[in-house]
């Protein structure tokens, strides 16, 4: 994985320091919070219901077990015990005090993290597929090229004050794991007919209060451009963006407004002027940073046989959790983060010590961060997985329900977010109590909940969304079907009326019902939506 | 209604309450400001113990003075999916009246 050069660590050192003396100021009233408030976001800390929360950025969702191990001191001596990892693959702490905030970022700097731009109208972390390296349907690990943006992004002194936020996905595989579409830049590496890599870049994808699916705005852009071609994409965004109305100031609005077309075009024209500025990195830079990602140092050739299945327990987490890896003999693990009527996303310092001690054990060092809030190990012998899943199961992490009922993506809600108008949380627990029990039967069936319009927890990607909403002060929850987040990406529709917190529950237990009612074979959830549409689901709900 | 001024400690971020000479982290403590919210606000803002200091609605009932609108219920309890982080952690009760 990226290591960071003198540059990068002064950067991030400068960047310490500031805030300190920032934070500073601020306690002895030489700066308002008006004057603060923009600063600290910068660094990422908001303030929340309860208290400050600090955002922590996990680049491309990798982390190696030092780095996870930092993440659970903090925890503990920060924070209370646990952390909050978030559908952008970051983590987020709940129990921050201000006076301690520079401790925590000089901590973070010395394992090479930082919690730059993880707030503010910026270019926000960069995500990836969290099986980058290790899959087997990728051309190429896209982590170097997302480091590559990340480097191009970091302090970009035209990009810190955008109309709003930008968040930049980038995939290399066939199947979308990182709900590519769904993000402001979308990129798949791709192969033209030459045989050459380049990218195909997707533009004004995103969720919120208009969701939308980002187009194709252009099929190959060789991969020596994939900056400047980025840099015009902004550029564009920057200039005719809408600063004066906040909800629709994403570049979802302005692509959807000027037409797909008309962006393009513009794009375009920006993009040959900055070729002739030579503004792309040299090539030595991508090949520095390539090196940084070499292949995974595994043994080929040793057998391929699967583990003794011989416990149930561990053959459904086997079956589950599992993934093939490219090399012979090995697996890709994720590590659910949703025991059964868990919170989805939170682990304790004790758990991620588990986590980080198995990565350096048996996946290479290395971990990501999903965007569905588990924790994959890339790189796993597949006679390793039997102990691995022993020792997850001691910590409370050996739950199987990958992409099932009970691996439900939950945004903070009104638990924890200033933001939220509808609790999140305990909605999750309580379909996952109900319905984990069915899971095996069940099949896939992603299931996302989000606690206001913003829709940090994707309701309009799952299969089974829900949108909690403040109705005269009391909790009410719509219902939505139909949403995806992958290659198939679809957006979600509402149902009908909402329902109270029981009826949100009941809802969904009718809608899985009539889907195991309905099905034919080999479909899943959303197939069998698709085939029979939304009005037997509706006569279900309502009738 | 009764009105009651909240924010969050400048230096921890904890929710405080106004008492009508200070703050405290328990919602009980807290005393109607009446139409005195807003200046009290600005001048606690001013003084840098408390960050975006409001005033709510709240309602008086036999249990003493609780928030209207849900969010500042669970402002003033905390999350309720971990009762063991609230401030009432060893009463089987606390949060009962929050939703």
């Amino acid at each position: 994985m990226y290591r960071y050069d003198p540059y990068d660590t002064a950067m991030v050192a400068a960047r310490v320091a500031e805030f300190r003396d920032q934070t500073r100021r601020r306690l002895e009233g030489h700066l308002s919070e008006e004057q603060f408030r923009p600063l600290r976001l910068m660094n990422g800390l908001y303030l929340q219901l309860h208290a400050y929360m600090l955002r922590v950025a996990v680049p491309y969702g990798t982390l190696n077990s030092t780095q996870l191990r930092k993440l659970a001191d903090i925890a503990e001596r920060y924070d209370r015990g646990y952390g909050h990892f978030t559908t952008r693959q970051n983590i987020q702490y709940n129990w921050i005090r201000l006076e301690e905030a520079p401790d925590i970022l000089a901590e973070l700097a010395s394992v090479e993290m930082h919690a730059i731009q993880t707030s503010g109208n910026c270019i926000r972390n960069i995500s990836a597929d969290q099986y980058a390296g290790a899959a087997g349907d990728e051309l190429v690990d896209p982590r170097p090229y997302a480091e590559l943006l990340r480097q191009w992004s970091s302090f970009h002194p035209e990009f810190t004050a955008l109309p709003r936020k930008f968040k930049i996905a980038v995939i290399a595989a066939e199947t979308d794991r990182a709900a590519m579409r769904l993000h402001d830049i979308g990129i798949r590496i791709v192969r033209n007919p030459a045989g050459e890599l380049g990218c195909a870049v997707y533009v004004g994808g995103g969720m919120g209060r208009t969701p939308m699916i980002a187009p194709l705005i252009r099929e190959f852009v060789p991969l020596d451009q994939i900056v400047t071609y980025c840099e015009a994409c902004l550029r564009v965004y920057n200039r005719h963006g809408r600063r004066d109305n906040k909800f629709k100031a994403r570049i979802k609005i302005l692509v959807h407004e000027l037409g797909a077309a008309e962006y393009t075009a513009q794009v375009e024209a920006e993009f040959a002027h900055l070729l002739t500025l030579g503004i792309e990195p040299p090539r030595a830079e991508l090949e520095r940073i390539k090196a940084h990602f070499p292949e995974p140092a595994l043994d080929a050739g040793g057998e391929d046989g699967d583990p003794d299945r011989g416990d149930p327990d561990f053959a459904l987490w086997l079956d589950t959790n599992t993934a093939p890896h490219k090399v012979k003999g090995h697996a890709i693990a994720t590590i659910s983060l949703k025991p059964v009527g868990g919170i989805p996303g939170d682990a304790s310092a004790e758990q991620m010590r588990v986590i980080a001690e198995l990565a350096r054990r048996y996946s290479q060092d290395e971990l990501r961060v999903t965007h569905a809030q588990n924790i994959v190990l890339p790189h796993v012998r597949k006679a390793d997985l039997a102990a691995i899943w022993q020792a997850l199961d001691a910590a409370g992490l050996g739950t199987a329900n990958l992409d099932g009922i009970g691996d439900i993506i939950a945004c903070p809600g009104l638990d924890y977010c200033s933001l939220a108008n509808a609790r999140s949380i305990p909605v999750a627990q309580r379909i996952s109590e109900a319905l984990s029990p069915r899971s095996a039967e069940i099949g896939e069936l992603k299931l996302k909940i989000s606690g206001c319009i913003n829709a940090c927890g994707h309701h309009h990607a799952g299969h089974i969304g829900i949108l909690g909403v403040d109705r005269k002060g009391v909790e009410n929850y719509q219902l939505l079907l139909g949403g995806s987040e992958g290659a198939d990406c679809s957006l979600g529709q509402i149902t009908g009326p909402g329902f109270d917190e029981d009826g949100i529950v009941a809802a969904v237990e009718k809608a899985t019902a009539l889907y195991l009612s309905r099905r034919e074979a080999g479909e899943r959830f959303l197939d069998t939506y698709r085939r029979i549409g939304m009005a037997p689901f509706k006569e279900a709900l309502y009738g | 209604m009764v009105k009651i001024l909240t924010g969050n400690d400048l230096r921890t971020g904890a929710v405080i309450w106004w008492t009508g000479r200070d703050w405290s982290l328990h919602v009980a403590d807290a005393g109607d400001v009446g139409d005195h919210g807003d200046v009290i606000a600005a001048t606690e803002n001013a003084a840098r113990r408390v960050v975006g200091a409001y005033v709510i609605d709240a309602v008086q009932d036999a249990e003493g003075l609780r928030p209207a609108h849900i969010k500042d219920r669970i402002r003033a309890l905390g999350p309720t999916v971990r009762l063991d982080l609230s401030l009432k952690p060893a009463d089987p009760a606390a949060g009962d009246w929050v939703i």
